[in-house]
This record gives structure tokens, C-alpha cells and sequence, in this order.
């Protein structure tokens, strides 16, 4: 047992797990705080899973396909908005028809471009690297390097999206549309724009997150890769009450349990049992343990401009 | 003078409802020009047009002489109108400097905390309102709240402020201090429009006054050449009874007797103490008491809405300590309750629907467990007609219905059907002139009729105007029971206070 936490590779594949989780996360904390609950993630990450490997292999180049990801991430995600900011459409069943459309879509592209093999084994992958220094240094060096690029990109997501957030006027701007858009409104704010910004920010961050799991962690897509990490993200968030830092150390423990669950597979505990620990997590986190966690005051309420 | 604001000609129509039409108003530089009228008679809206909230859709505005053309309130703002809003707009979990600054902060791309702060600091003591920048506004009592609201706009650099209902939400104490500092305000040199429906707040402040009826500028006066009658007159169209006119007080026998109530909170703490009391037939029995010292508890534990730790309840002479909610209604209760949009209505309900929340079970209503839809229209129409409901469509969702319209549906279904005891918590909070002078009325007729009533209220003036006795609560112990027509103000306002000193220096008389 002990072993098994002295290992580096449980922490460094926590940071790997996390990152997934991570990204869609902080895209949620942007989504909800401007008031749109955003669940579409779950379906905007994999279909940018999909697209990644679609055009990383077509041109040879896994940053074209990651491009192309978040493109076609941004693209459902302003779907979603015009429908749920502009048409005030309700934003949960929205959301869920997006993700039900997305595991279509998805699959049936699959099985039409590749045939039953998979998607092509010489699909490029995003690099690894290596940080010089740190790789070096015993048991840190290797959890901390030879990641793929997209965990680094994560990490400064994640400080410009706190910086973003609580220290720039737009971001000022963006959370009092999601507190209370009339008031922000009578001061003079765009509220539809800006909520169009947040969903488009959750658009694009989610759709990392996919083209990790397809182009970063692998090199290939499967049907339903995603497995619900979009809505361990929403879970995540809730965990980390809606700010960035909070939604990383929330998403960290969700890896944590994801890692070790790997960790623990050829051990005496039954590998089911511990597959369970990030659905737990989640309830747990849901159900408020870990502090009473408390919404944007207009999360999820379509606001109507009066005329 | 010269006019700072003036509107001319305005007209908006909302789906089947003229809210201004062809409204008139100028204001002039530096004078307090109050905008009076009842709920729903256009003043809002006409406030919210100025303020570029809504297009109208003919008429022009003229500020400080330059036409406006809004498209939206950055737009009024920018060209000097400030506005506070009843329902304020305000973010709760932000600091007073960023609700004040925000859509205006300090340029630059990151949010400048300390000049905001700066900024909101200076203008404090400019205009004498003090307030600290980096206090949370959601820790702020209303009276504050309402002072972050009118720096939001002289930090925009407002020439007009215009107060939409701004004492609504104001302990007296916070009111005085309000019209303070309006009067500092037109000092120096500000134009502020009040709005208000109250005749008393409207003499106090203002230099002039326009009144509004049904969408329409009725008439501007003077403030000074007028009174409370020809405003009230003008405001309703007709002429009001300002003082209540009572028939002479014929008790009979015992409805209500209250044994011994004790009542206690979920966290243990007492709320009522041995109360005693009883009501008679044809007498209104006036519970006066400040906000908060148990008479919402008493009158939810006779309701049957709230446990009681001891005591007994007698309705002619049986017991119904026990009775729930449901069997207290059959028996000929009625109950008005303090908070009609959470606990008097289903807002989403249609009007009709409302009408019959009591007795939707009874037969008339239901046959196998199948609402009877003819019916309950049929009741509606009557009930509609009848109270005075306006607009007078029933398929309308109580939502959508003026505060006291809504009132009047619950009226409509608690008094309509002659009961032989009302309990009625704050029955007109919140109203204007006409719709009180209805509902005092009715409450009247009803007591004529024989029947008891339970009047709970915080105005003084609605508890002794209308009460045959008055009993007075504090700390839940019922201090003293009066005779209404002898009881002064002040002798009320000390047992009010908790002083029983009052009660022994009467009994020595």
C-alpha cells in the first residue's frame, strides 16, 4: 500500500487525469458566472475529441488538429448560446440534447470516415515535455515533467482565468451578469454579449479538454471517450465554488481518485469498488460536503432585455 | 428656471394596456418634482422610458435642452440621468465600490481597486454620504443599500436623479434621513423626480407635484397651494374618504378565544407567551406590536400553519386547537396572509384558479377528484366583477397582476363568502390610497355583517383607525388590551415598547 503512494507515476497520472477535468471546468466557472449552466460540455468535448484526430490526421499536424478542436468546440458552444442566451431556450435540455446529438454524431462520423478499424493509427499526437530542471530533480522531475503540452496549457489557463475573473474590469463585467443581469444592465452592460463570451470561453475549454483525450493522452478516438468527464467538470466546479483555483484543486481530487483506481488495479481491491471513487466524489461533492457552495445568483436563469 | 427634463407627448402601449398616454411633464432645475399616483398608474413606466429602458412609442423627451433618443440606459446615463430603482440594482456579493463603478470602472484593462475606491470615497464626502467602498453590499442594511444606488448615479454624473418608490423598503428613521439628504441634494443644486404613492412623504419633500391616473399626466400643482385631499381626489379620480367612516360597535357573542397560547420556534425560543384574548361577533380586534414581535407566530398557530407548545384555541365555544388548516377554513376562517405573492397566491396560477384555492375540494368545485372548470370560471367572473378586479380577465396569471390586485383576489377569495372570523396579517402593505380605502371598506362591511375580525398590522393608523379594541404585543406577551376608541397614539406607543409603567399610571387614574 505504501509503495503505491510513493510512486511518482500515481501523482503524475493524477495530473494527468486531472487536466481533462480541468479544462472544462474552468470553462464552466466562465459559462456559469456570466449565468449560463453549460452541461453541453460534456458533448462540446466530444466531438471536439472527434475533430481533433480528424484533422490532425489529415494534415499531419496535431496542433491543426487541436486548432480545429477548439474551432469546432467554439462552434457548438455559440450553437448552444444563440439558443440558450438569444432564444432563452431552457439551458439543461439543451444541453442535453447537444450531448445526446454529440455521441450521435460522433459515432456515426466514425464508422463512415474509418470503417470499423478505429480512427487511423498514424494519427500525430500533441508533444510531451520535458522541463528542464525540474526533470532532473528526484520523484517532483517526474511527476511534474514529461507531460503533454496541453497539461502546461492548463496550467496557465488556469492563472489568466483567475486574473481574468477577479482582476480585469470585463470580468467584473461578466460576473455581475451572471449575479443579477438587470442590474448590470442599468449600468450600461451588454448582458447577451457577454454571455455569449462565457459560453463561447466554456465552449473552447472544453473542446482542450476532448482533443487531450483523443490527441494528447492518445492518439486515437473511441465512441463516448468522454465517458461524463464534462459532467465531472460541472461537479468540479460546484466542488471549487465557481472559481478557478477551487475548480483545479476539485479537479486534482477527481484525478487523484482516477489515478489511483489505476493504481490499485492488480491489487487485492476490487477494481470496480475503486472505478466508483470519482462518481462518489462527485455525488459527494454535490450533495455540499465540503462546504456550502453558493451559485451565481442568475446561474442558469435566461434573461430577457425589456424593450 | 429653466427645465432640465421635459417630456412631451409620450405614449406606450404594452399588449392590451395603454401605460402612458400622451404624457406631459417638465421638470425644472433644482426642484424636487414628485410624480404621484397609484400602482399601476404609469409612473414606472414613464421613469423607465426616461431612463432608456423601454422604447416609447411616440413622443419625444428633451434633456437639459437636447433631444433624446435612447437605446438603452448606458445612453441616459452618459447624457446625466441617474436612476434608483425600487427593487434595487444592486449586486449583493460585490463590494459598494464595484457595484458603483461597475460598467463605468476606472479605465485600464484590470480593475483598479484602490482608485475605485478612491473615487467612491471622494464622492462620499462631496455629497455627504458616507459609506465604506470595500463593505460587501449584502451587509448593508437598506437604508445603505439605497445610498450605494444614488452614488452609483452621481458617479455617472447625474444631473437628474430620479427616486423610483424609494421609501418603500425604508424604516421611518431611514426615510427622514433619506428626505435629508435630498434636501442637502437641491442645495446643491440637483433636480430630483420622486415617485411615490404616498400623500404624506409627496407634501413633505416636494416643490411640485404631477399627478397620474390610469397612464395619463392628470394635472402639476404646487406643493405648497395644494393638500392631502385634492392629491388624493386627483390621484384616484374621485372623491376618497380619508378618514374612515365606522358604524357604532354592537359586540355579540364570543367567535374567537385565544387560552393561554404559547408558541416556540424551530430553534426553541419562545415567540408566543400565554397569550388571552377573544373576539365577538361584529368587533375588530386590532393587534398592534412592532415587526417581529411574535404576531406572525400567533396568527400561524391558530391557523393551524405552526405548532403550539400549549394552550387551546375555542371557536364558538368548541375546541379546535388541533384542527388543521383545511378544517379551520370549513369552519368559517378566514386567513389573509402577510406575504401575499409567497404564501397568499400561486403566481403562476391563473386568477381564477386563485379564487378557488379553499374550496377547489368542495363539491361545487370537484366532482370524482376532476376540477369542474365551467364553475370556477363562472365564480370567477362573479368574483371579478364583484371585487373589482383589474384587468378584469381571470385567465390572466396572478403574476401578472398589479400588488394590489393581487390583494384583491385574495379578498375576493377569503371575504367573498362571508366568513364568520378573518384573520388578516398587513392587509394593505405595500398599496396606494384608493385600494386601501376598498379594502378597509370591505373589512368594514364585513364586521358589520357580524363577523369577527383579527387585524394584525404594522401601521398605527390602520390598527386605530380601525379597530374596536387593540391589543398590543411585545416579546410575544400581549401587554395590554384597549379600548379603540379612547386609545391615544402615544399610550399604544409606549406598550409598544415593552413600558407596562403606562398601564399602572391608567389603572391609578
Amino acid at each position: 500500500m505504501k509503495e503505491i503512494f510513493l510512486n511518482p507515476q500515481l501523482w503524475a497520472a493524477t495530473l494527468a487525469m486531472a487536466t481533462p477535468l480541468a479544462l472544462p471546468a474552468l470553462g464552466g466557472t466562465f459559462s456559469e458566472r456570466s449565468g449560463v449552466v453549460n452541461i453541453a460540455m460534456e458533448g462540446i468535448m466530444l466531438i471536439a475529441a472527434f475533430f481533433a484526430v480528424v484533422f490532425a490526421h489529415m494534415t499531419g499536424s496535431a496542433w491543426i488538429g487541436l486548432s480545429g478542436a477548439m474551432i469546432v468546440g467554439l462552434i457548438v458552444a455559440l450553437v448552444f448560446a444563440w439558443a440558450a442566451v438569444s432564444l432563452t431556450a431552457n439551458q439543461i435540455i439543451l444541453g442535453m440534447a447537444i450531448n445526446i446529438f454529440a455521441s450521435g454524431i460522433t459515432a456515426y462520423l466514425l464508422n463512415a470516415m474509418y470503417g470499423f478499424t478505429g480512427t487511423p493509427v498514424d494519427t500525430p499526437m500533441l508533444p510531451t515535455v520535458a522541463i528542464p530542471g525540474i526533470k532532473s530533480i528526484p520523484f517532483l522531475g517526474q511527476i511534474l515533467s514529461g507531460h503533454s503540452v496541453i497539461v502546461y496549457l492548463m496550467i496557465i489557463i488556469l492563472f489568466a482565468a483567475d486574473y481574468f475573473l477577479f482582476h480585469t474590469n470585463l470580468g467584473l463585467r461578466l460576473r455581475s451578469v451572471g449575479e443579477n443581469p438587470e442590474a448590470a444592465e442599468t449600468a450600461g452592460i451588454n448582458v447577451i454579449k457577454l454571455r455569449y463570451l462565457g459560453v463561447a470561453l466554456s465552449g473552447i475549454l472544453s473542446a482542450m479538454g476532448g482533443a487531450y483525450l483523443s490527441i494528447g493522452a492518445l492518439n486515437s478516438f473511441n465512441p463516448d471517450m468522454t465517458s461524463g468527464r464534462g459532467y465531472i467538470a460541472l461537479a468540479a466546479m460546484i466542488f471549487g465554488k465557481w472559481t478557478p483555483f477551487g475548480s483545479f484543486g476539485a479537479a486534482l481530487l477527481f484525478g487523484f481518485a482516477t489515478a489511483l483506481s489505476m493504481q490499485l488495479q492488480n491489487t487485492a481491491f476490487s477494481k470496480n469498488i475503486i472505478m466508483m471513487l470519482p462518481y462518489i466524489l462527485t455525488i459527494l461533492a454535490l450533495v455540499g460536503v465540503g462546504g456550502k457552495s453558493v451559485p451565481p445568483a442568475a446561474d442558469g436563469v435566461p434573461y430577457t432585455p425589456k424593450k | 428656471m429653466s427645465a432640465i427634463l421635459e417630456v412631451k407627448n409620450i405614449t406606450k402601449i404594452f399588449p392590451k394596456v395603454v401605460a402612458n398616454d400622451n404624457v406631459n411633464l417638465m421638470v425644472e432645475k433644482g426642484e424636487i418634482h414628485a410624480i404621484l399616483g397609484e400602482n399601476g398608474a404609469g409612473k414606472s413606466t414613464l421613469m423607465n422610458i426616461i431612463y432608456g429602458l423601454y422604447k416609447p412609442d411616440s413622443g419625444t423627451l428633451i434633456f437639459d435642452g437636447e433631444e433624446l433618443n435612447l437605446s438603452g440606459p448606458h445612453e441616459a446615463i452618459e447624457k446625466g440621468i441617474g436612476m434608483v430603482h425600487q427593487h434595487f440594482m444592486l449586486i449583493p456579493v460585490l463590494t459598494v465600490a464595484e457595484n458603483i463603478v461597475l460598467g463605468a470602472e476606472p479605465e485600464g484593462i484590470t480593475y483598479d481597486k484602490k482608485k475605485a475606491n478612491d473615487l467612491i470615497r471622494e464622492i462620499s464626502q462631496k455629497y455627504h454620504l458616507e459609506i465604506d467602498p470595500e463593505a460587501k453590499v449584502k451587509d448593508l442594511p437598506v437604508g445603505l443599500q439605497q445610498r450605494v444606488e444614488i452614488l452609483k448615479a452621481f458617479y455617472r454624473k447625474a444631473k437628474l436623479l430620479i427616486l423610483d418608490e424609494p421609501t418603500a423598503m425604508l424604516t421611518p428613521q431611514e426615510t427622514e434621513k433619506l428626505f435629508e439628504i435630498m434636501r442637502e441634494l437641491k442645495k446643491q443644486g440637483m433636480s430630483i423626480i420622486f415617485i411615490s404613492h404616498k400623500l404624506e412623504e409627496v407634501l413633505e419633500i416636494s416643490d411640485r407635484v404631477t399627478v397620474m391616473r390610469r397612464g395619463k399626466a392628470v394635472g402639476t400643482l404646487k406643493t405648497k397651494e395644494t393638500n392631502e385631499q385634492e392629491l388624493a381626489n386627483l390621484m384616484v379620480g374621485r372623491e376618497v374618504v380619508l378618514r374612515i367612516e365606522k358604524s357604532e360597535y354592537k359586540p355579540g357573542g364570543v367567535v374567537l378565544k385565544v387560552n393561554d397560547l404559547n408558541v416556540v420556534d424551530q430553534q426553541g425560543v419562545a415567540r408566543v407567551k400565554d397569550v388571552n384574548f377573544e373576539i365577538r361577533e361584529g368587533e375588530i380586534f386590532g393587534l398592534a406590536g412592532v415587526d417581529g414581535n411574535g404576531q406572525l407566530e400567533l396568527v400561524e398557530a391558530i391557523m393551524g400553519l405552526r405548532p403550539k407548545k400549549s394552550g387551546t384555541i375555542l371557536f364558538y365555544g368548541k375546541d379546535v386547537t388541533n384542527f388543521s388548516t383545511r378544517q379551520l377554513y370549513r369552519e368559517g376562517i378566514s386567513y389573509i396572509p402577510q406575504d401575499r405573492q409567497t404564501d397568499g397566491l400561486v403566481l403562476d396560477f391563473t386568477v381564477a384558479e386563485n379564487l378557488i384555492l379553499r374550496e377547489y375540494k368542495d363539491s361545487t368545485y370537484s366532482r370524482y377528484g376532476v376540477i369542474q372548470y365551467k364553475k370556477v370560471y363562472e365564480n370567477a367572473e362573479k368574483k371579478v366583477k364583484e371585487f373589482d378586479i383589474r384587468p378584469p380577465e381571470y385567465m390572466l396569471k396572478a403574476r401578472n397582476l398589479s400588488g394590489g390586485n393581487q390583494q384583491k383576489v385574495i379578498l375576493a377569495r377569503e371575504v367573498g363568502y362571508n366568513p364568520k372570523l378573518l384573520i388578516a396579517v398587513q392587509p394593505t402593505r405595500g398599496m396606494d390610497v384608493g385600494a386601501i380605502e376598498y379594502i378597509h371598506k370591505r373589512i368594514l362591511e364585513l364586521r358589520d355583517k357580524g363577523a369577527a375580525i383579527l387585524l394584525v398590522s404594522l401601521e398605527l393608523e390602520e390598527i386605530m383607525s380601525l379597530s374596536d379594541r387593540i391589543g398590543v404585543i411585545y416579546k410575544g406577551q400581549l401587554m395590554d388590551i384597549l379600548d379603540g376608541k379612547t386609545a391615544a397614539k402615544e399610550q399604544i406607543g409606549l406598550l409598544m415598547a415593552g413600558s407596562r409603567f403606562d398601564k399602572t399610571t391608567l389603572e391609578a387614574r
